[in-house]
């Protein structure tokens, strides 16, 4: 028998129309009852209309030491961000 | 040739930027929030007793209501910190255990009684104020779980301070029996309130590498005189008198002088010989020994299920 | 009290909210002392939904009647025999399994109840109801699932449940006893008969008290009285706790 229930990540989306975020984590033995402990424990103030809980072992994570590779291709397209265009002082808010 | 790990950690901390679970970190350092966050967890559970004594006595529903939540929020927030702390790879079970060996602590001010309604204010008033004024300071922290297991739970607590002040502005403009209760529930808990921002920066043992790591924001005796000087108008306000006589607005200093803590007795009741340690301890372990049985069933349930699903 | 029905409707809602308040104030015991701290959190939510219900019926009750008094003068000033909230709501919470057994028998019943009641041709009622069925629709999801995954755990915990069940059976038939207050407003549809629920409760709870691997007690044993105010002895205690500030310091404003 297992000495201690498993853990949970809990994910809340607090209004229609953003993302669930991560608020923390819990202990419970199915994710039927990690949700209802996440609702009990993670949204006394009616923080969130949608919950997600997700095993924690679940959850595969990329390591410190890929992150060369994993992000820093992505360092030099400075086109995909709007601030390299430069806009006439007339047109802003675009 | 890459830094070595050492390097980009101090240039992270260095930079002002948080430290992640998956990131490599000084044993040091780990062991270091280990003992604060765990330390931080326990105080709210543990928390949870002096306050919770007067659930069943409080003196209107509506009271009753307020201080219901507000204990069930201590727990909460226990729950966001131990479930921080299990981040750094430890398990609440070995915290549990830490804490009824005696091993990790909790915040003294939780080994006084709560004896009087007045004590849930004041409680609610100084103690969650003390708290306030460290945790908006540790919200900086640079362990990421940490810093947003803070600002979470300052976001929540600010309704705590003030439920506490109001039940204290009701007294003091009450029947001189009233106003005697919230006096006597001041002078008991103003010291205990002090010595929650430990000892002064000269002694303390942990807060000089804390500092470094950015871990802690602000010193002891920083945060302490912040405490003060907030709370002695709120004092003048309820009209009530002020618990320490050398409480002096020190004009070129900005700030309030104040008496010396005695420390002898802070020592006394960190190392457990508090009016209440043993009875806190007490009552965490029979409810974690009363629940036993729960969890086993719990734990052998799910196992049958997931052999009859796996079968 | 300017009627004969007005006086029906406050005996009818003082019974609702005494049976809420003491209920609430045992779930309240379990805070800091629940088994782990999940469920130690969830347990609280289910007591201050309990000391919110009492208040919105004591409140009602205090306008129906007419004489200026509070919620809280009714919560705080009448004594044992004047509470008429049924027994099972005041028996002591002896273990988890007690408690778990006790709720999850009251919750098939409110939910039945409640669901009728939020009918009631008397508005501010059916509001009440209303939005106390939305708590207890949620409260009989986690006391059923606790009744199941206790019953069929380990041979301990299928023990502590079969001994609540035993020991709580002889309280349920209190349940679906009419008053005299309740019985005269039903003509109008502000009350609801809770004979009319007794088959059904023990259907679902036959069932599901099978499904964890429990059973039924045989014995016909009953014991009812708590609306008349004949109470346990349990109730005194709980009381004389919840009144001491109010009743040492009548009168003021805490």
């Amino acid at each position: 028998m297992k000495k201690s229930n498993d853990l949970y990540e809990v994910f809340l989306r607090s209004i229609r129309g953003v993302d669930h975020r991560h608020v923390g984590s819990l202990h419970a033995d199915t994710a039927e009852q990690a949700l209802t402990y996440a609702r009990d424990c993670y949204t006394r103030r009616s923080e969130g209309v949608s919950i997600w809980v997700v095993k924690s072992t679940d959850i595969t994570a990329s390591q410190e030491q890929d992150a060369q590779s994993f992000y820093d291709p992505m360092d030099d397209k400075p086109y995909r961000h709007a601030s390299f265009y430069v806009l006439p002082d007339e047109v802003n808010n675009m | 040739m890459s830094d070595s790990e050492q390097a980009v950690f101090d240039r992270r901390i260095e930079a002002e930027q948080k430290i992640e679970p998956k990131d490599w970190m000084p044993a040091d350092y780990r062991k270091n929030l280990i003992r604060q966050m765990s330390q931080h967890a326990h105080s709210e559970v543990i928390g949870m007793q002096p306050e919770g004594n007067w659930i069943s006595r409080a003196p209107s529903l509506k009271r009753k209501m307020v201080l219901l939540a507000k204990v069930q929020d201590e727990g909460g927030h226990g729950l966001y910190l131990y479930s921080a702390t299990e981040t750094l790879n430890v398990t609440r079970d070995e915290m549990n255990e830490a804490l009824h060996s005696g091993k990790a602590k909790y915040a003294s001010i939780f080994n006084y009684p709560a004896l009087s309604w007045a004590d849930v204010g004041a409680i609610g008033w100084l103690v969650d104020g003390a708290a306030i004024v460290n945790q908006i300071s540790l919200q900086g922290t640079s362990y990421g779980p940490y810093s947003r297991a803070m600002i979470r739970i300052c976001k929540e607590e600010s309704f705590h301070q003030r439920q506490g002040y109001e039940i204290m502005v009701v007294l003091a403009k009450g029947t001189a029996m009233q106003k005697a209760m919230a006096q006597d529930a001041l002078n008991r808990i103003w010291w205990p309130s002090l010595m929650m921002f430990g000892p002064h920066d000269s002694e303390s043992a942990h807060s000089g590498r804390s500092m470094q790591w950015k871990i802690k924001r602000r010193t002891n005796d920083d945060l302490r005189q912040s405490f003060i000087d907030q709370t002695v108008p709120q004092i003048k306000f309820l009209g009530l008198e002020l618990p320490d006589p050398d409480i002096k607005w020190n004009e070129q200093r900005g700030h309030y002088d104040s008496g010396e803590i005695d420390w002898d007795e802070f020592k006394r009741v960190i190392s457990g010989d508090g009016p209440c340690n043993r009875d806190r301890l007490r009552h965490h372990k029979k409810a974690d020994g009363d629940g036993q049985w729960v969890r086993d069933a719990l734990h052998a349930y799910h196992s049958k299920k997931d052999a009859v699903s796996a079968a | 009290m300017n009627n004969l029905s007005n006086n029906a409707l406050y005996h009818y809602l003082i019974g609702m909210a005494d049976d809420a308040l003491v209920l609430g104030q045992r779930t309240s015991e379990w805070c800091s002392r629940g088994p782990f701290l999940e469920e130690d959190i969830a347990l609280s939510n289910v007591a201050l939904d309990y000391v919110g219900r009492a208040r919105m019926f004591y409140q009602y009750a205090a306008d129906v009647e007419g004489l200026g008094r509070t919620e809280d003068e009714l919560a705080y000033f009448r004594d044992e025999r004047e509470f008429t909230n049924l027994l099972i709501n005041e028996l002591p919470n002896f273990d988890f399994a007690f408690s778990m057994v006790r709720q999850y028998f009251l919750d098939v019943n409110a939910c039945l109840y409640l669901e009728k009641l939020s009918l009631s041709s008397d508005q501010h009622l059916s509001e009440i109801a209303a939005k106390a069925v939305k708590e207890s629709r949620y409260h009989l999801k986690r006391s059923r699932t606790w009744l199941v995954q206790l019953g069929q755990g380990t041979e301990e915990s299928n023990r502590r449940m079969q001994s609540a069940i035993d020991e709580l059976w002889g309280y349920t038939p209190e349940m679906f006893i009419m008053t005299e207050a309740e019985a005269s407003l039903l003509a109008t549809q502000v009350s609801v008969d809770r004979k009319d629920l007794q088959q059904q409760w023990s259907a679902t709870v036959t069932a599901d008290v099978q499904e964890a691997n429990l059973q039924i007690p045989d014995q016909q044993w009953q014991v009812v009285g708590g609306r008349d105010g004949d109470h346990s002895e349990h109730l005194g205690h709980l009381l004389a706790h919840m009144q001491i500030l109010q009743r040492s310091y009548p009168g003021l404003e805490w």
